[in-house]
């Protein structure tokens, strides 16, 4: 049994996100978890903690976190850390926790393993390498072991026992401020109400063939209840934001269905969407590349191929 | 066009990702077909452009590539120094094999202290191998300098430092007091190829080398034997194998629902 420390960076007031239930239960998985929470919860997300297992949660106070590039929260963790004397940390896959978990990993001589699918009671987790072309099983031999679990990885759900955590202010080191990279101007991205593409079961992705015209993309996913994602050609043209970049140097997705339109297939697309359990795709080319993958191909255009199916699975459900 | 800088780009000796990567029975990478990691010319392409906004080298700039890693490595800071680098240093020891990130950043904070007054230090989004973004941020922290990641656009004026970072659901602009730890992505820059005058001029460049005793780093602190994590297992994942292919005939968009269908995806 590993202590287990949970970092959850902010929680909505109205509760705790289905990716948050699964880093919990990520937790559980090892021992007994207390949670890292960086700005102040709601009573009701305590309560909500406690119902997950969760013995005690640890605030940074009144103090704003927020505004700051990821050394302060890296700091701030360090100090719950030394107070919680947790054996593991467990932090969500974004770029901002890696890079928390990297500089934590340096504070507390702890090994970092990022991009967790599966974590193990005895502290093995496993992860896809080099592009998802090899499995790799990897443990940390420090005292304490820093993880970053990417969406999916455990099953959300209550604990066995629920128990009502005291809530702990752990103050932010005065000299984390010092040496931070200042947030001086933040837009959010519009919401489009579609899933969060990395959390998503499905994905439609569209690249150069759609010509600037993701409608149909669009149109087919939302029939699905799917997210967006799209190529580099696709992101790099304008047509559509950089942050749905499926890929190397995009975002790399493992959704049980990933339909491919117009896109070629390049190593570099592959790489963020080959772990994906079933690929379709959709291609005028017959020789192009991404047939390799595909478990269903169709040489066809998409203009014609994605509004039947739209069409067709409306049909069905009606 | 104001102070000069001192620029570290970290540049990582890779396998090609064009060809099949292995990892071999030892569980680490085979390092055959390595090339200068493609991400990383984003940082050098950054850096050159910083220097000559400045008047370049003649003008007091230095731009250094810097690499940890086998002898081999040694060919990632001559493809710098023929795109444009003025200088490179290269860190080397037998020690070093199996290195992870916590390591890798143990090692290259001690070449930047080496380097000495170093105003930036550039680096790739990610490595084409490691794949971790560790190294940036575990840097950062053991120089004790501010971290920019994820840089698709870049500015220094005077001593400060801004850069626009486009994040999961937020677009922020974010800025430092030099020096610091910036790493750019793919979106910053186009970089250039070297040229014939840039190949010639690199063979009048130097390739400064240190090892593990130059810089005063214990050996037992890096390599497997001193990297906090291990790998005990490594398999690789079954290619994927081509299904079924159709030539849309006017009815595919509903075959592939029919097919989706089977697979109780829809
Ligand atoms: C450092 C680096 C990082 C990169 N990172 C990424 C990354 O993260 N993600 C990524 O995707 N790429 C990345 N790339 C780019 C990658 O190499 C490819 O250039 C890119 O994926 C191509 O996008 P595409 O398939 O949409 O375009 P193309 O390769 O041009 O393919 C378009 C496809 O559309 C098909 N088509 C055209 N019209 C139709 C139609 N009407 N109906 C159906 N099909 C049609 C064509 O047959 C063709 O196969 C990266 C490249 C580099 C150098
Ligand atoms: N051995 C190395 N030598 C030089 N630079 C490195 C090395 N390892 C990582 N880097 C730099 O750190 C960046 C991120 O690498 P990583 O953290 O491994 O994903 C790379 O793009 C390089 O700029």
């Amino acid at each position: 049994m590993t202590a287990t420390l949970v970092y959850l960076d902010a929680v909505p007031a109205e509760g705790l996100r289905r990716p948050q239930l699964e880093l919990l239960a990520a937790g559980r998985a090892l021992g007994p978890i207390s949670a890292a929470v960086g700005a102040q919860p709601s009573d009701a997300v305590v309560r909500e903690l406690g119902e997950q297992g969760v013995d005690a949660v640890y605030t940074p106070g009144e103090t704003d976190l927020s505004g700051f590039l990821v050394a302060p929260q890296a700091a701030w963790l360090a100090a719950v850390a030394a107070v919680a004397q947790p054996g593991a940390v467990i932090l969500d896959n974004s770029l901002e926790c890696k890079e928390i978990a990297g500089r934590l990993g340096v504070r507390l001589d702890a090994g970092v393993i990022t991009d967790v699918v599966a974590l193990e009671a005895d502290g093995t987790a496993h992860k896809s390498v080099l592009a998802g072309s090899y499995e790799v099983r990897a443990k940390a031999t420090s005292p304490v072991a820093v993880f970053t679990v990417k969406p999916g990885a455990a099953d959300a759900a209550p604990a066995s026992a629920a128990g009502s955590p005291s809530v702990q202010t752990v103050a932010v080191p005065e000299d984390a401020f010092a040496r931070a990279g200042r947030i001086t101007e933040r837009t959010d991205r519009p919401r489009t109400g579609r899933p969060e593409l990395t959390e998503a079961t499905i994905v439609v992705a569209g690249g150069r063939g759609t010509d600037g015209d993701f409608g149909p993309v669009e149109e087919l996913a939302d029939a699905l209840g799917a997210a967006v994602g799209a190529s580099r050609a696709a992101t790099d043209a304008g047509w559509i934001s950089h942050d749905l970049q499926v890929g190397q140097t995009g975002k790399t997705v493992s959704p049980q269905l990933y339909i491919s339109a117009g896109i070629s297939g390049a190593i570099q697309q592959k790489a963020g969407m080959q772990t994906a359990k079933v690929i379709v795709a959709v291609n005028s080319d017959p020789e192009s590349p991404i047939f390799e993958i595909a478990d269903f191909g169709v040489v066809g255009d998409l203009f014609k191929v994605l509004p039947q199916a739209t069409e067709e699975i409306k049909r069905r459900r009606a | 066009m104001g102070d000069t800088l001192k620029i570290v780009v970290l540049v990582k000796h890779v396998p090609d990702a064009q060809f099949d990567r292995h990892i071999g029975p030892d569980r680490t990478l085979e390092r055959s077909e390595s090339i200068l990691s493609e991400l990383d010319e984003y940082a050098l392409e950054a850096a050159l452009q910083l220097s000559e906004a400045r008047g370049g080298e003649k003008a007091g700039n230095q731009v250094i590539a810097l690499t940890m890693g086998a002898s081999d490595a040694a060919n990632a800071l001559k493809k710098a120094l023929q795109i444009g680098a003025s200088s490179a240093v290269h860190v080397t020891d037998d020690a070093l094999a199996g290195s992870d990130a916590w390591a890798t950043s143990l090692v290259l904070a001690a070449a930047v202290r080496a380097v000495g007054d170093v105003d930036l230090v550039l680096t790739g989004m990610a490595s084409t191998d490691g794949e971790t973004s560790l190294v940036p941020a575990q840097l950062a922290e053991r120089l004790g300098f501010p971290q920019l990641t994820f840089a698709s656009s870049l500015d220094v004026a005077g001593r400060t430092v801004v850069i626009r970072r486009d994040g999961g659901t937020t677009s922020d602009t974010v800025e430092a007091d030099l020096p610091a730890v910036v790493s750019v992505t793919d979106q910053i820059n186009e970089p250039r190829y070297p040229n014939f005058k840039g190949i010639l001029a690199a063979k009048k460049k130097k390739i400064a080398t240190f090892s593990l005793a130059d810089l005063g780093v214990d050996p037992g602190q890096v390599g497997s034997a001193g990297s906090l994590t291990h790998v005990e297992q490594a398999e690789p994942r079954p290619a994927r194998v081509a299904g079924t292919i159709i030539t849309d005939e006017g009815d595919a968009g509903v075959k592939l629902v029919d097919f989706l269908a089977a697979q109780k995806l829809v």
